[in-house]
């Protein structure tokens, strides 16, 4: 179901959606007074994830952990 | 004998020639847990009927005339997220209360038993191992002996107050981002996180498998050679443990720091840290005439990446208790897993190809060096309780930024030993940090830095004679 539209919905900040959509996703019921603190984990992690997101690598560039057969 | 301040080859030596009996010594290191802990809050469990019966043991072989192990008699405690016979193993935890009681010990347990040291408790932790603190909700913080108001660190918390407080010579703990080593430098001790799988992780509880190591905390750099040299080998049981056959150090350790190039971590090791680091770090640098820095590239970012593998691996190891047990973690844990396991799958990726990269780029920094000098921690001993802290004029969360400077080495598995300068009123660690496979060049420089008097296990009071 779509949320209606309204003033709190629509300026809504999106990742307090995103966390509800991943939560749904992943079947993990968060209370809200967890919430908050997911969201602002959440908001710390991204930002981290900021510093190497863009960094220049070439689209053959190997991951770390290498699984041997 | 005093054995609460004594060195593990110092007791061993006194059962093995008869000075001491491996009883006397347990039976006073159980003394002094009964007595301290109650302060300390180091230990969640004692295994004294095991420990007096493996002590009797002992003392039994070298009636018969046998030769005793290298750690004969030599008490030590291991992190609770390491397996023992017969009791649950917690990892810090509530909801791990409700396991059954391990079948076997760990294996790193095994080979420092197979050696004569005597298993004599399990030690409280930061919550699954998501800590840098020593605090935990369900069993109490562990308390710096030095302090005790102030932190461990974490989050092998109760293996660097149960060394530093002179309740046990040796400790086991696990260090995923710097959980040995932001401890060791707290509590004014040596901790060793070896290469990435040089010691085996079998039957223990992971964390992030990516990056968990294991390894010892101990008062001086030869016990840490005796006991990593007697965990080390192969083991099946661990995909990781790599194929190397031992290469004992503590033989090698006479050499000290003798030819080898040593520099100094600049960049983003030098930005953010405290007075009291800078200190430590400049007097470790002077004993070895080390003037010069080496930039270690992208450390920042490298910081970053493994920051955003550990919480994605640890959230997704969790998710099914997050799904059921949410309310019985520690809060500020769950909240951070369940962040973890939301986060894109592309961050995690790309953070795993960063990793090669920067792998790569330090690696090539090893053929100009053979050892690099950085902070351990970036201040001293936090109170029990404090939340923030500033750095570089930022306040930020303790809880994750206590080891900013050890994230960047154990992201690509470097070994590294954390040393103890004596500072007043509070200790603090440096990192030395070497090639994959060489824990002998960091121990050598321990060594020779413990020699010359500029780094040492201090005692704290409440540590007194016997």
């Amino acid at each position: 179901m779509l949320p209606k539209r309204g003033r709190k919905t629509a300026n809504r900040d999106p990742l307090d959606s995103f966390v509800d959509a991943a939560a749904h996703a992943l079947d993990l019921k968060i209370e809200p007074a967890w919430k908050g603190a997911v969201k602002t984990n959440l908001e710390v992690t991204l930002a981290l994830a900021a510093l190497f997101a863009d960094f220049p690598l070439p689209d053959d560039a190997e991951p770390a952990p290498v699984f041997a057969a | 004998m005093d054995t609460a301040w004594a060195q593990a080859s110092e007791i061993a030596a006194a059962v093995s020639d008869g000075r001491t009996s491996a009883t006397a010594v347990v039976r006073a290191a159980l003394a002094r847990m009964a007595k301290h802990d109650r302060v300390l809050n180091a230990f969640t469990a004692v295994t004294e009927e095991r420990a007096l019966a493996n002590a009797a043991a002992i003392d039994a072989e070298r009636a018969r005339g046998r030769r005793l192990g290298a750690l004969a008699g030599v008490p030590f405690a291991v992190k609770n997220l390491f397996d023992i016979a017969g009791l649950a193993t917690l990892a810090g935890s509530k909801i791990n209360r409700d396991r059954a009681p391990a079948a076997r010990d760990a294996t790193v347990i095994a080979r420092l038993e197979a050696h004569g040291a005597v298993l004599v408790g399990a030690l409280n932790m930061g919550e699954y191992a998501y800590d840098f603190t020593g605090e935990n909700v369900h069993d109490g913080a562990s308390r710096n002996p030095h302090d005790v108001n102030r932190m461990t660190g974490g989050s092998s918390g109760g293996s660097g107050g149960a060394v530093a407080g002179g309740l046990v010579p040796i400790a086991l703990g696990s260090d995923t981002n710097g959980s040995i080593r932001v401890p060791a430098s707290l509590c004014g001790i040596f901790g060793l996180k070896p290469t990435y799988g040089r010691l085996s992780r079998a039957h223990t509880f992971p964390f992030v498998a990516s990056l968990d190591h294991v390894g010892p905390l101990a008062r001086s750099a030869h016990d840490l050679a005796l006991a990593y040299d007697a965990m080390q080998g192969h083991d099946d049981d661990d995909p990781v443990c790599a194929q190397r056959p031992v290469e004992a150090v503590a033989p090698l350790l006479a050499r000290c720091s003798e030819g080898l190039r040593i520099a100094i971590a600049g960049g983003y090791f030098r930005a953010g840290v405290s007075a009291q680091a800078q200190t430590a770090l400049a007097r470790v640098a002077a004993a070895l005439g080390v003037t010069n820095e080496i930039e270690l590239p992208e450390a920042k970012r490298a910081r970053a990446a493994a920051y955003v593998i550990t919480a994605s691996e640890g959230g997704a190891l969790h998710l099914g208790r997050l799904r059921t047990r949410g309310r019985d973690f520690d809060p500020a844990v769950r909240d951070r897993l369940i962040a973890g396991a939301m986060i894109p799958a592309a961050h995690v990726a790309k953070a795993q190809k960063f990793r090669r990269w920067y792998r790569e780029r330090v690696l090539a920094l090893f053929a100009h060096v053979d050892a690099v000098l950085a902070p351990a921690t970036p201040c001293t001993a936090p109170a029990i309780g404090q939340r923030t802290f500033v750095l570089d004029g930022v306040e930020l969360p303790v809880r994750a930024n206590l080891g900013i400077y050890t994230q960047p080495i154990s992201f690509i598995g470097l070994p590294v030993v954390a040393v103890p300068v004596p500072l007043q009123p509070l200790p603090i660690g440096v990192q030395i940090v070497a090639a994959p496979w060489r824990e002998d060049v960091a121990l050598r420089i321990a060594h020779a830095l413990e020699q010359a008097g500029i780094v040492a296990a201090t005692r704290p009071s409440l540590a007194g004679a016997e």
